[in-house]
């Protein structure tokens, strides 16, 4: 039998150097998605093939890589890909934001401000903000060339027609440097504010949709709204049950069967930051116990 | 008191040592080999590798037998093995028409140059359970006869030669092969483009797209002009030999569809042809690639695209039965941050309800 070996970040050197060529091309065109070749990866499509196969292409022997997921390094997918890494390429791993030369994430952006020289990299299920819309491909990059985004205004105004507000928690789409929209990924529209001029390089891998798209440090990302109707990021109106922050994005957690809920800081490591920090929410323990590690 | 959710981790470790000791069942009953897998389970086996795009009936033994039986795991594991594995070209074309025949069978003809030839087939058969088969069943030895010497032409060539059924589009020796593997796909596309998908495309789906034109989402009036299974050789242009050296055998399944046909003021009605191929005996995926692969030609042939299984849109994005069982299952994944999120908003919009409700019957008593 032929026994299976695999190179260092997993893929092989031509599909990297293919990967890094999309990326190099993402940037130069900010919020524009590139096709690009997509592998089948040892995870399953959806589950954060782009993200990996974006990782694997950026990643140095010297990179410090954290990944999560939900906002956790805890959370079952997050271990999966970070061990994925820390075995096919041997690389350091942290749960720190600070630490992290690579950050991969899904559906959170770190509630700690991003540095220059940081990559955050996002697993994107469905690249096309116009694609719930209209279902064609060709279509919807016809309507990006020519920048007509009348179609997504539209959507957001019968929202407003028909509920009052802007109907659209997550995967809010932005405007970047005032040309292409574009799909966050689905984070929550709390994290927007923070794709704009932000320091760090923000890249977006879909493996199964076969794009990738980016935002260079220091670009601007606007949410789209109406004047009357302003962008505004939800967050519920709470302080963190365990380390007392008032402004990070929470989980609700249920706590019995007859209506008890606490809400804790969705962000692992800010939260932990925050306590070490002697920060104290109502519901606190004991200094935080066993940490994320590989 | 509440302390966040650890040990993700173990529990992960945990869940796989016990899949494991799941996969093999109860130690008392002996292990399956890889060989009984490919030797007793050979249409699985097919299946992995057709799907897989990898023709290696050990790695899709093992695949299924790491898959515990369910086969799109294995063509899952097979293809991500297959990514990784360097390119160093491409093959020279394989000619069916000088396939060893093991099956070979034509619909449209009665009898033709080199005989209608059974093989290995269900067909005909009964559909009864046997408990013979249960345990210990030692079959008969199979009927031989001469190796016919006769040529086996394919059944739309015989028909071409008339000019009764449209040409196959001519080789291009030094024309690139498309491969959706190694550039994005992009839309419309080519029908080399379109066949690779569709070779690689889940059995089930083409099988129901293929039935669905039967039934008249997208009709185009089928014949199975001929179906033959057996062993073609592969071989590789070698660029420091100058010549191209054989590789192997490989056995294949191929389906040509003899379809309505068409014509015009300019041009002489004649049949037109759907195209099936894959690796191993697929009748079943190769027949129903011939449907689809004709009902894609819907553009070309200046046909009005109607049914799903002319929208070649519709049909390559949904086809791949990896990325399709990814995107679906991954709605196990953690969702909370943005349920959260659309709670959130849910919860304001029933508060406004409710609050525009209680004020309402006041407005109605002004009123």
């Amino acid at each position: 039998m032929n026994a299976p070996s695999y190179n260092f970040a997993y893929l092989d050197e031509q599909t990297k150097r293919m990967i890094r060529r999309a990326i190099l091309k993402a940037i130069a065109i900010p919020g524009y998605q590139v096709p690009f070749a997509s592998r089948e990866m040892p995870m399953p499509y959806g589950w954060g093939t782009g993200g990996v196969q974006v990782t694997a292409a950026i990643l140095g022997p010297d990179d410090i890589l954290k990944v999560i997921d939900q906002g956790s390094d805890d959370t079952t997918n997050a271990i999966s890909i970070r061990k994925f890494f820390g075995k096919t390429a041997g690389v350091a791993t942290t749960t720190l934001t600070m630490e992290a030369t690579v950050i991969q994430t899904r559906h959170r952006i770190p509630e700690a401000p991003l540095h220059e020289g940081q990559v955050l990299v996002y697993q994107v299920p469905i690249p096309e903000p116009l694609r719930f819309l209209e279902p064609r491909e060709t279509e919807t990059r016809r309507m990006h060339a020519l920048a007509e985004y009348g179609l997504m205004h539209v959507k957001l105004y019968e929202d407003i027609a028909r509920f009052g507000h802007i109907a659209t928690s997550y995967a809010y789409p932005v405007k970047v440097n005032a040309r292409y929209v574009m799909d966050p990924s689905p984070t929550p529209k709390f994290d927007n504010p923070k794709m704009d001029n932000c320091a760090a390089l923000q890249l977006f891998g879909a493996g199964r949709e076969k794009r990738i798209y980016a935002i260079p440090p220091y670009t601007t990302v606007v949410s789209l709204d109406f004047e009357d109707h302003p962008f505004k990021p939800y967050r519920f109106d709470a302080p963190c049950a365990l380390c007392g922050a008032e402004n990070s994005y929470l989980d609700e957690i249920v706590t019995d069967d007859k209506g008890g809920r606490m809400f804790v800081c969705s962000d692992t490591d800010y939260c932990e930051q925050r306590q070490a920090e002697g920060h104290r929410g109502r519901e606190s323990a004991a200094p935080h116990k066993e940490r994320a590690h590989v | 008191m509440y302390v966040a959710v650890k040990g993700g981790e173990r529990a992960i470790e945990n869940a796989h040592r016990l899949l494991a000791h799941e996969r093999r069942g109860d130690r008392e009953v002996p292990e399956l080999t890889l060989a009984q897998i490919y030797e007793q389970l050979a249409l699985g086996v097919d299946r992995v590798m057709a799907e897989g795009s990898l023709y290696d009936r050990e790695l899709a033994a093992l695949a299924i037998k790491q898959a515990r039986g369910d086969l799109i795991e294995a063509i899952f594991l097979v293809r991500a093995f297959r990514a990784t594995l360097p390119r160093f070209g491409a093959t020279e074309p394989v000619d069916t028409g000088r396939m060893q025949i093991r099956r070979r069978i034509s619909s449209t003809f009665k009898d033709i140059p080199g005989g209608q030839i059974l093989g290995p087939t269900f067909d005909y058969t009964h559909r009864l359970l046997d408990p013979q088969l249960a345990e210990g069943f030692v079959p008969e030895v199979p009927a031989t006869g001469e190796v016919s010497e006769a040529e086996m032409p394919r059944v739309t060539d015989i028909l071409g030669r008339d000019g009764l059924i449209e040409p196959s589009p001519q080789a291009e020796p030094d024309a690139p092969v498309g491969d959706l593997t190694r550039e994005p796909l992009s839309f419309p596309a080519d029908r080399d483009l379109r066949l690779q998908n569709l070779a690689r495309a889940d059995e089930g789906f083409l099988l129901a797209l293929g039935y669905s034109t039967q039934r008249g989402y997208g009709r185009n009036h089928p014949f199975a002009g001929e179906i033959r299974f057996g062993e073609v050789e592969v071989e590789f242009f070698a660029e420091d030999a100058g010549f191209a050296v054989p590789l192997g055998a490989i056995a294949l399944t191929e389906c040509q569809m003899v379809n309505q046909f068409k014509g015009s003021a300019t041009e002489a009605p004649c049949f037109t042809r759907g195209y099936g191929l894959a690796f191993g005996q697929s009748e079943r995926k190769t027949m129903s690639m011939a449907l689809v692969d004709r009902s894609l030609r819907a553009r070309e042939l200046g046909e009005e695209v109607r049914a799903p299984a002319q929208d070649e849109e519709f049909v390559m994005s949904h086809s791949d039965n990896v990325q399709a069982t990814g995107f679906v299952e991954h709605l196990k994944l953690p969702h909370y941050v943005d349920f959260q999120s659309e709670l959130g908003l849910l919860r304001r919009l029933r508060q406004e309800f409710a609050e525009a409700n209680a004020s309402e019957p006041l407005q109605e008593a002004a009123e």
